[in-house]
């Protein structure tokens, strides 16, 4: 019971089936104040489901799912107001302009700042007057959070934010939710990019067929499954494996897409023994890269796909 | 008292949602305002009324050519005898009149075309008259071209239930299911909007639009075309109020379900193309066989024209139309709950 007292958002044993498919099958989770959550998996994990069922917008077949303390059954005009909702491809009307559409949305809360300010903390002041269907996608991404905000919400539910966006779009707008976590709020948001959980999330669960396979801090789940770093180098064709895998340090030697890749421990021993083996064998080394493990590396750990690969 | 604020906001800011969504889309304008002007127009100029027609006739003589000329309704063109059998069989004379035997007069013309009729008869006259004939009983002309059973008093409260009917179901339904398409409608759902709102400025939106939409052919109708207005303006408006809701609720429950564009267009015109072809929008319904007439009264479409019609060219009071009107109300509550029932929020 201490978990639920404290907790912003408390699920269990949540179930969504589709017809004959299983979108959500068992799922538990908790949301703590102040926290940014991330729910992380490839499309058609079940994290769009997931969201939506907290968000009271589809019904669970089985499970509980209390969220501020409230339940959906019997309190749902009250999580409206205190709830901010982002969804995944919300077109909003594109001939109103940026200003009208926030008053708009703010017309439906009961408090909330005013939609000058709403379009402030998103950092749309220029655009104010310009119509919807004027603005870059990362812009209507930005409306469509500060949509979420307007109702001065003690939960946030962010649904792919920055999906479809370009890096630089993307970058703007983790900084937003940045900002907003040091303003101490609640969020919690799906994504499949593992560099926005790394990036935003101080717990993140990893989703895959309707199912969480993983949950920790980013820092538990990459130390989990032990690897530190990934090597990565092309070469020719007949480098022979076996005395790279033998390197002291090295693990799960594998040949992908004409590179090979693998698991090592220790950067600084691995890559010069790496590197006396190729120049034993007498083979070009045409492209080197190395990488700190990532919530990518978990995912292919844990299922053997890739996250992209869906 | 705060929560009533927050309340009333909510349901203003949808319908100033409407107002921007409408005046912002120039299309939507002109289908909705000058489209039934520019129909009234074109078909009060089809069938406006003419001054009475001159026949044209042949004749082939001088003669009877200055006979015939007395006429003022018959345009005589004389022509030789060849000529003029040619000009009647092309039909660009009615008659043609050439001397017969022994001072007679000779009438060439179709007798199944009731314009070589009448030239028979005008023809036979000048020549009677022209030939020194007095009639007996002296007969003067007084000419009546009464406003309101012309074409286009019919024509007028049509085109504006029309107008009512094709704003309110178009209107409606189409930004309805472009709402549910763009996820637009999900995202208002899931903030505290009550839902009942979200319909509700729709049919608010019409009100206000239906204030200009009828006026428009109305007023056009009346200082154009002299359309009588003979019954009360306040029942007219309430007429045209009872009428909108009543489409638009119909507009509501078309929408009510469907998630394509596509989807909806068929549905509309499943609904609409019968009312239009039923309803007396250009003719009167009473052409349509008996069996079929009641269904054709239960339409709101009929309901509302017909009770256009008997307020603007009859002067009819409303407590005469209780029929029409509670055909409109009926379809107003049966399509609304129904509509509540159905919708599909996401």
């Amino acid at each position: 019971m201490s978990t639920t007292s404290r907790s912003v958002l408390h699920v269990r044993g949540l179930v969504k089936a589709y017809k004959d498919v299983v979108a959500v099958n068992g799922i538990d989770l908790d949301v703590f104040p102040g926290e940014c959550f991330g729910l992380l998996g490839p499309n058609g994990a079940g994290k769009t489901t997931t969201i939506e069922i907290c968000e009271g917008l589809t019904d669970a077949d089985e499970g509980i799912v209390e969220v501020l303390g409230l339940s959906w059954r019997t309190d749902a005009q009250e999580l409206r107001h205190r709830l901010g909702i982002q969804l995944q491809e919300t077109q909003l009307s594109e001939k109103i302009t940026v200003l009208e559409t926030l008053q708009l949305f703010r017309g439906f809360f009961r408090d909330g700042p005013r939609p000058a300010e709403a379009i402030a903390l998103v950092q749309l002041e220029e655009k104010q007057h310009a119509r919807v269907g004027a603005l870059s996608g990362g812009q209507k991404q930005r409306l469509a959070l500060a949509c979420a905000l307007v109702g001065n919400p003690d939960l946030l539910f962010l649904d792919e934010p920055t999906t479809g966006l370009d890096p630089q779009a993307r970058r703007q707008l983790w900084d937003l939710i940045e900002r907003f976590k040091k303003d101490g709020r609640t969020i919690l948001l799906t994504t499949h990019y593992m560099d926005e959980a790394e990036q935003l999330c101080e717990r993140v669960a990893i989703m895959d067929h309707g199912k969480v396979i993983a949950r920790g801090t980013p820092r538990e789940l990459i130390a989990s499954i032990g690897i530190e770093h990934v090597v990565e180098f092309s070469s020719s064709p007949d480098v022979r494996l076996e005395p790279i895998a033998a390197i002291s340090g090295v693990r799960d030697v594998r040949l992908s897409e004409g590179s090979v890749k693998m698991q090592v421990t220790e950067l600084h021993r691995a890559v010069p023994a790496l590197l006396d083996e190729l120049g034993r064998q007498g083979a070009p080394l045409s492209e080197l890269r190395t990488h700190s493990a990532t919530l990518e590396d978990v995912f292919v750990a844990l299922t053997g796909r890739h996250l992209r690969d869906g | 008292m705060a929560d009533q604020r927050w309340k009333r906001q909510a349901l203003l800011q949808l319908t100033f949602l409407r107002f921007r969504e409408f005046t912002r889309e120039p299309e939507a304008i002109f289908w909705g305002f000058a489209f039934p002007i520019l129909l009234t127009i074109s078909l009060g100029v089809a069938f406006r009324n003419q001054p009475a027609p001159v026949l044209r006739v042949a004749a082939v003589t001088p003669a009877v050519s200055a006979a015939l000329g007395r006429e003022p309704l018959l345009d005589v063109q004389e022509l030789p005898g060849p000529q003029a059998l040619e000009a009647l069989r092309a039909g660009t004379v009615v008659l043609m009149a050439e001397p017969g035997a022994a001072g007679s007069v000779v009438l060439h013309f179709d007798d199944t075309n009731p314009e070589g009729r009448t030239a028979r008869m005008l023809a036979d006259r000048a020549v009677q008259l022209a030939a020194g004939r007095v009639d007996p009983v002296a007969v003067s002309n007084e000419l009546t071209r009464e406003p309101g059973s012309r074409y286009i008093d019919f024509l007028v409260p049509g085109i504006i239930g029309m107008g009512i009917m094709g704003n309110s179901i178009w209107g409606l339904a189409f930004s309805i299911v472009d709402a549910r398409r763009r996820k637009l409608m999900k995202r208002l759902v899931a903030t505290p909007m009550p839902r009942h709102y979200y319909l509700m400025s729709f049919l608010l939106w019409r009100l206000i639009l239906l204030v200009v939409e009828v006026a428009i052919p109305l007023v056009f109708g009346v200082l154009v075309f002299g359309v009588p207005l003979r019954g009360s303006l306040v029942q007219l408006t309430a007429i045209c109020l009872f009428g909108s809701l009543a489409l638009s609720a119909l507009g509501l429950l078309i929408a009510s379900r469907a998630r394509t564009i596509e989807g909806v267009s068929g549905l509309t015109n499943l609904v609409m193309l019968p009312m239009w072809i039923l309803s007396g929008v250009f003719f009167s319904s009473q052409r349509f066989p008996d069996l079929i007439q009641p269904l054709i009264k239960a339409l709101p479409l009929t309901a509302l024209i017909d009770a256009l019609r008997a307020n603007m060219l009859r002067g009819t009071s409303l407590v005469q139309l209780g029929p029409q009107l509670a055909v409109l109300v009926v379809c107003f509550g049966l399509c609304f709950t129904l509509a509540l029932r159905l919708f599909r929020w996401r």
